[in-house]
């Protein structure tokens, strides 16, 4: 495969950009692998790029029942930050936020991460208690956080409202300045090259119907392409793991719902940093198309249709305008949704399952994306070794029977 | 947004409704003898459904009642809604 590099593009233009080579194969099912991923989102590629990479495996397919990264990869807001308050979530997170450092250079694929700073407002005393608190936990935990206060806010981003008879007023944030955001499609075509380089078979429209075992183990994934065998199966589907799980007759802790994200029409710059508010319940941050890239809260029930409710939307633009009054006039672009799988803890199972031979990969709800490296450098030892990295230990399955839950619910900066 | 049938009250809007989850999970009649599995399944496994599910929601800010509703998850259709009584629960059951 041909290097991406500033070279590389001057040469293409010459030749008027008719010579780019397809980034990776587009590969039809063999009858046996070594392993196999089932999902083909960003946590399924980096999964099988891991797997190839740190643990010489060459013999997996990625299996994808659409195109890849047209699930909730493609849908989120690339909101990547570390600052969780437990220190399971906060040290597996921030190992991602280590990985999204070097990612462009590792995988040879620009994947735009632009460390531009999360700003977690505080609008209550409580909320400033809490902030200090999770501040204080990440650095404790060796992670970039600090606390700012109102006027502080005011001069990093002019157009935000910190009066104080605003309904309801910022009273200071949270910062972490290494955090940032990242383009989501270049997250899934950047793992699918590098892992497509190293013998990886990713394979899409074939949706898996089945899972097949004998006894204890698993052998192989029923598809719509044809049986498939492997003694090693990941299932890493975010919205559809309770599906999936079903079919190997394992019940899940996880509800499914509709998550939405919306974008306005192209504005000059007007924010160079992202801002969360759990108060007001919205975020935004601007694109560099110029568009506002703005979501919010889940739809109540579980639903799996990859859209919400109108006032859902309404909610999250009230949320907004709150902050910057000014938006008021801004136009709303497109809006979509995506389903996330949600745990009660809010935290993910990254874990060896009741059947030999079989992972998941599952429970990232509405944050996920962040975690995208971390998660498929862990979930890849777990899969090569059949025992998880210390990093993913704690989030196991078996936690819910034996109470060792890790509650990030309410205590992370906000859902995303 | 939903149009929801309180069985109670009529059509209304989604709004006035909270939304209560999995309908028809069975209290454990002998706590005691469950393990620490059996309780994991009580408290946090759900179903989950992809297609045809049974669900309680609330008419919080209309008459307050807890009631059934048969919801498509993938294409959003409320098939039926009905009181939430133990024949409703029961016939759950037999499914
Ligand atoms: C609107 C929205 C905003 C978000 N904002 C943020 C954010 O700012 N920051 C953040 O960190 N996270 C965010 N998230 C969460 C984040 O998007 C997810 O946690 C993450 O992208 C999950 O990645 P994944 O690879 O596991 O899932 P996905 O990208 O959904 O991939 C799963 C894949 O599995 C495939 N699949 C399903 N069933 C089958 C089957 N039977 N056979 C084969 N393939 C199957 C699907 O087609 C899909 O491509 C947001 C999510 C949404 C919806
Ligand atoms: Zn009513």
């Amino acid at each position: 495969m041909k290097k991406y590099s500033a070279f590389s593009l001057f040469k293409n233009a010459l030749t008027n950009n008719k010579n780019w080579q397809a980034s990776w194969r587009d590969a039809s099912p063999k009858s046996k692998y070594d392993a196999i991923i089932v999902g083909g989102g960003g946590h399924g590629l980096a999964t099988a790029y891991y797997l190839a990479k740190n643990h010489g495996m060459k013999n997996i397919a990625v299996v994808e029942k659409g195109w890849i990264g047209g699930g909730n990869t493609a849908r989120n807001t690339t909101i990547v930050r570390s600052n969780y308050l437990c220190k399971e979530s906060s040290l597996l997170y921030e190992k991602s936020l280590k990985l999204w450092e070097g990612l462009s250079q590792d995988i040879n694929f620009n994947v735009m991460f632009s460390q531009r700073g999360v700003y977690n407002l505080g609008h209550t005393l409580q909320d400033m208690r809490d902030i200090e608190r999770r501040v204080s936990a990440n650095q404790l935990n060796g992670i970039d956080a600090e606390v700012v206060n109102a006027q502080q806010i005011k001069e990093a981003i002019p157009l935000i409202n910190t009066s104080a008879t605003a309904r309801y007023p910022i009273l200071g944030a949270s910062l972490q300045r290494r955090a940032g955001v990242a383009r989501h499609d270049a997250i899934a075509w950047g793992y699918a090259r590098a892992a497509s380089e190293l013998g990886v078979d990713i394979i899409q429209q074939c949706e898996v119907t089945g899972i097949r075992k004998n006894g204890s183990q698993v052998t192989g994934i029923e598809t719509t392409r044809g049986y498939i065998e492997s003694k090693k199966v990941g299932v890493v589907v975010a919205g559809h793991a309770s599906v999936l799980a079903d079919m190997a007759g394992i019940r899940l802790p996880l509800e499914s719902h509709p998550l939405q994200a919306y974008v306005s029409e192209p504005l000059k710059p007007v924010l160079d940093t992202v801002i969360m508010s759990n108060a007001v319940h919205g975020y935004v941050s601007q694109s560099d198309k110029g568009e506002l890239v703005i979501g919010a809260g889940i739809d109540s029930y579980i639903g799996y249709g990859q859209r919400g409710s109108f006032h859902t939307i309404e909610h999250c633009m009230q949320a907004i305008i709150a902050l910057f009054p000014n938006f008021s006039r801004v136009r709303m672009l497109r809006q979509w949704g995506g389903i996330v799988d949600v745990s009660p803890d809010a935290c993910p199972i990254l874990s060896k399952t009741p059947v030999e031979g079989l992972y998941l990969n599952c429970g990232w709800g509405t944050g996920g994306f962040k975690a995208t490296p971390g998660s498929g450098w862990t979930f890849a030892h777990t899969i090569a070794n059949n025992q998880p990295h210390e990093l993913n230990a704690p989030f196991s399955l078996d936690r819910f029977s034996t109470g060792a839950l890790i509650d990030e619910h309410g205590a992370a900066a906000v859902a995303h | 947004m939903l149009l929801i049938k309180c069985p109670w009250c009529g059509e209304r809007d989604e709004t006035e409704f909270s939304y209560g989850g999995e309908a028809a999970i069975k209290r454990p009649l002998k706590p005691k003898d469950l393990n620490d599995k059996d309780w994991a399944d009580y408290l946090f496994m759900r179903k989950n459904t992809r297609g045809l599910f049974l669900e309680q929601w609330n008419h919080s800010v209309g008459c307050r009642q807890w009631f059934l509703v048969e919801r498509n998850t993938v294409t959003y259709e409320i098939i039926s809604t009905k009181r939430m009584n133990s024949d409703a629960l029961n016939s759950e059951d037999s499914q």
